[in-house]
């Protein structure tokens, strides 16, 4: 019987079915349900890595093992893995390598929106883009063989909107996969200059073998139909398109790399008019229009975000778009932000409260750079806070390192965190580090990481010492807080900036998600002394909120008793009752 | 099975169980037998943000996600974000709101004010809109978590879902600890509707 599920969830289940056996990722919005999904089948190894390279690495060993093997990450974490790709290209696998890269088309939960069919063409990967849950599962398998019969890593580019859907999905038997032998053989997988020269002949020689292929890939199809609009479009984006123009010709392209020429050619020969719908890069485009074809895409449909149904219509169908209601302009926006009781929100009161300039990470904590609590100046990418507080001393001199932090989370920390604080302890810099350590990773829907000392089977493993290897690191003022407790907070940041050395702070407390808040007292405010300053309602958050009326604060339900709003009310107004 | 594709918004703020209540109507829609696409949202808006899950089901679905103005019913688990989703609606849709407001951060910060009377102007561009407590009908059930699940009651009695597949979906997808006031609760949002 059919069932749903998100598509995340059917990879998985394909390369289960695939007889995959080990399964390597670090989390990452949209693509962190592949490996936890994964890790519930019997008889296979899955694992949290550190970050997305050392996952690729761990992938290339046990590819090169004779394993079937899945590695999954985030558009962005295919960047950090990209120094392994490039080069497993040339080595080529062993047991079918799988690598899921999912793009974030619309940036509903990443730092940019690039599109990963570009690694395809760059790495000489093959591309592989399935278009709802079924081909997902279907398409996995499917690459795990190309991936052996060409001997090369193959892409699997999915997108949020795969990703988080839930579609229906006839499920298969597991295929028994033997390990592969291995054999020594360092002309294919050492790459000395000498080796990988010759390596890159057999990247070259495989690449137009698979143009071949994808002239007749099951994965590429025609649904004919009016021929007096042909459509070529790949991944989620086909979808829209059948929704918008049931009519239409289309040309579904399930592999986008290599791209099949005569197909393309043929196709294009049979329309009256040739579009392509691709979100975002005009990666099919580009290659066709180079071709001498005649088509359109980008002139009529945008580079940015995410497309729909109802733009395909109005641009090729000219079918208006509705009108709607006209109450946008009473919605309030609501972005997200950190949750009641949250650990983080003192620490960017406190950052706020004393001036600083701000060098960001990316977790939760990112929602720290918002009103009101408006805490972060820099924000670039995993890892970056540590290495860009150094680089701003570095170029407006120790000064500028008195009123400067690094802000960093634990998992990001250990992700690419760790070989920044070398260099500042190597380079000497002043800088001070703020470690958010919250015994998880958040943001993605709470991982274990080495520093929580659970495996992704939740198994105790050796617990990475924050601490310890902080002070191996070279790092010889370190200080444990609690961020709740503000004024040690404080004092303890003022102590590490005055120091003409490198200092770390950890603040240390448990995402309030991660242990359900047992109230033993509950806060309120006495009116009679509550002056209205707002001072409380400047920490945004969810547990307090302003009475316009009463011109007074008010404690919501949703409020932990965390206890950080009476310590920043100068009147004393919020009081504890036990219950 | 009539030739008709049935899209149900449900909207809420991060946090607040959109996407169980999306997976519970969802199985509902696979046990009769129709192709059913979701979409669901997760990562950073999860974090108090306003959230959207999207339910298709008829015989054959192909996008997964809802065209703007082609929405048969809006489920929304606070007030304000009715209106924010509102133009997803057909014209002659119906919304069903839980009477529940959570402050938006520029609220919060004193930027904006909670807009006044949102309800009362999301009710003038319809035909059918309905307000309830569901909160604290889902309190009185024994839990006000169960709010989304007397939504659902409503939902099911408006777009004629049989009880019995709803109870079953219920039971197959709600943590067992809360399989009992979640069909009590559902069994209420029935009676609010069928009433």
């Amino acid at each position: 019987m059919k069932q749903l599920m998100i598509g995340n969830q059917a990879i998985a289940r394909g390369a289960y079915e695939a007889g995959a056996t080990v399964a390597t990722a670090y989390p990452g919005t949209p693509s962190t349900e592949i490996v936890s999904s994964f890790a519930e089948y019997e008889g296979v190894y899955a694992e949290w890595a550190p970050n997305e390279k050392v996952a690729m690495e761990v992938g290339a060993g046990a590819s090169i093992a004779g394993a079937r093997t899945l590695v999954a990450m985030k558009h962005v974490g295919v960047n950090v893995a990209a120094d392994p790709l490039y080069t497993l290209a040339y080595t080529g696998v062993n047991g079918g390598l799988v690598i899921v890269s999912a793009d974030d088309p619309g940036m509903h939960s990443s730092q940019n929106e690039q599109d990963n069919r570009g690694y395809g063409r760059f790495a000489k990967l093959i591309v592989i883009e399935p278009s709802d849950s079924q081909e997902a599962l279907d398409f996995t398998k499917a690459a795990f063989e190309l991936s052996e019969e060409f001997d090369t890593p193959v892409m699997l580019r999915v997108t949020t909107r795969l990703s988080h859907s839930q579609t229906m999905v006839e499920i298969g038997e597991p295929q028994a996969f033997k390990l592969k032998e291995y054999v020594k053989n360092p002309a294919k997988y050492v790459m000395l200059p000498a080796y990988a020269r010759g390596r890159h002949v057999e990247v070259e020689k495989k690449f137009l073998r698979l143009r071949e292929y994808a002239e007749t890939t099951p994965l590429n199809r025609i649904e004919w139909g009016n021929k007096s609009l042909g459509i070529i479009t790949s991944g989620v984006a086909y979808q829209y398109v059948k929704e918008a123009l049931p009519e239409v010709s289309v040309l579904k392209l399930g592999m986008t790399n290599p791209v099949p020429q005569k197909l393309i050619t043929d196709f294009a020969g049979q329309v009256d008019r040739l579009v392509i719908v691709e979100e975002l890069e005009p990666v099919i485009e580009e290659q066709v229009k180079s071709w001498g074809i005649k088509a359109e895409g980008k002139n009529i449909f945008s580079l940015l975000g995410e497309y729909n149904s109802e733009l395909i219509a109005e641009r090729l169908a000219h079918v208006p778009l509705p009108t709607g209601f006209g109450l946008e302009g009473d919605v309030p926006a609501r972005p997200p932000l950190l949750c009641a009781g949250c650990p983080h929100r003192g620490v960017f009161h406190t950052l706020k409260k004393m001036k600083l300039t701000v060098m960001g990470d990316i977790g939760c904590y990112t929602l720290g750079a918002l009103s009101p609590l408006d805490g972060m100046d820099a924000c670039i990418c995993m890892g970056a806070s540590i290495g860009s507080a150094l680089g701003m001393e570095k170029a407006r001199g120790p000064e500028q390192a008195k009123k400067t932090v690094a802000v960093i989370g634990d998992s990001t920390f250990v992700h690419s965190g760790i070989t920044a604080l070398i260099d500042v302890v190597y380079n000497q810099g002043h800088t001070t580090v703020l470690i958010l350590d919250n015994d998880t990773t958040a943001m993605t829907g709470h991982q274990d990481h080495p520093a929580t000392g659970k495996t992704i089977t939740r198994q105790a493993t050796r617990k990475l010492d924050l601490l310890a290897l902080v002070k191996a690191i070279g790092v010889e003022h370190v200080q444990v807080v609690d961020p709740l407790q503000l004024n040690d907070l404080e004092s303890s940041l003022q102590e590490a900036l005055n120091r003409q050395e490198p200092s770390v702070i950890i603040a240390k407390r448990p995402c309030v998600l991660l242990h359900p808040v047992t109230l033993a007292s509950r806060y309120y405010v006495d009116d009679e002394l509550c002056t209205g300053c707002k001072s409380c309602i400047k920490l945004g958050c969810t547990g307090v909120s302003f009475d316009d009326e009463n011109k007074k604060a008010i404690i919501n339900p949703g409020c932990t008793a965390c206890g950080l709003c009476p310590q920043v009310c100068k009147f004393n107004a919020i009081k504890k009752m036990e219950v | 099975m009539p030739d008709k594709t049935t899209n149900i918004l449900i909207v809420g703020v991060g946090g607040q169980g959109t996407l169980l209540t999306s997976r519970i109507i969802a199985q509902v829609a696979v046990q009769m037998g129709y192709d059913v696409k979701v979409s669901e949202v997760h990562g950073m808006a999860q974090r108090g943000g306003s959230v959207v899950s999207q339910v298709r089901y008829g015989n054959k679905i192909y996008s997964p996600i809802i065209k703007k103005g082609d929405a048969d019913i809006i489920l929304a688990f606070e007030k304000v974000e009715s209106a924010r989703w509102l133009d997803f609606l057909k014209p002659d849709g119906m919304v069903i709101i839980n009477n529940e407001r959570v402050n938006p951060l520029p609220v919060l910060s004193g930027k904006v004010k909670y807009p006044d009377q949102i309800h009362e102007k999301v009710a003038a561009c319809l035909k059918d809109t309905v307000m309830v407590d569901a909160t604290d009908i889902a309190s009185q059930c024994g839990n006000p978590k169960a709010a989304n699940v007397v939504l659902v009651g409503m939902l099911c009695k408006a777009i004629g879902l049989p009880e019995e597949e709803v109870e079953k979906a219920i039971r197959d997808i709600v943590p067992a600890k809360a399989i009992q006031v979640n069909l009590l609760a559902f069994k209420k949002g029935c009676e609010l509707m069928a009433g």
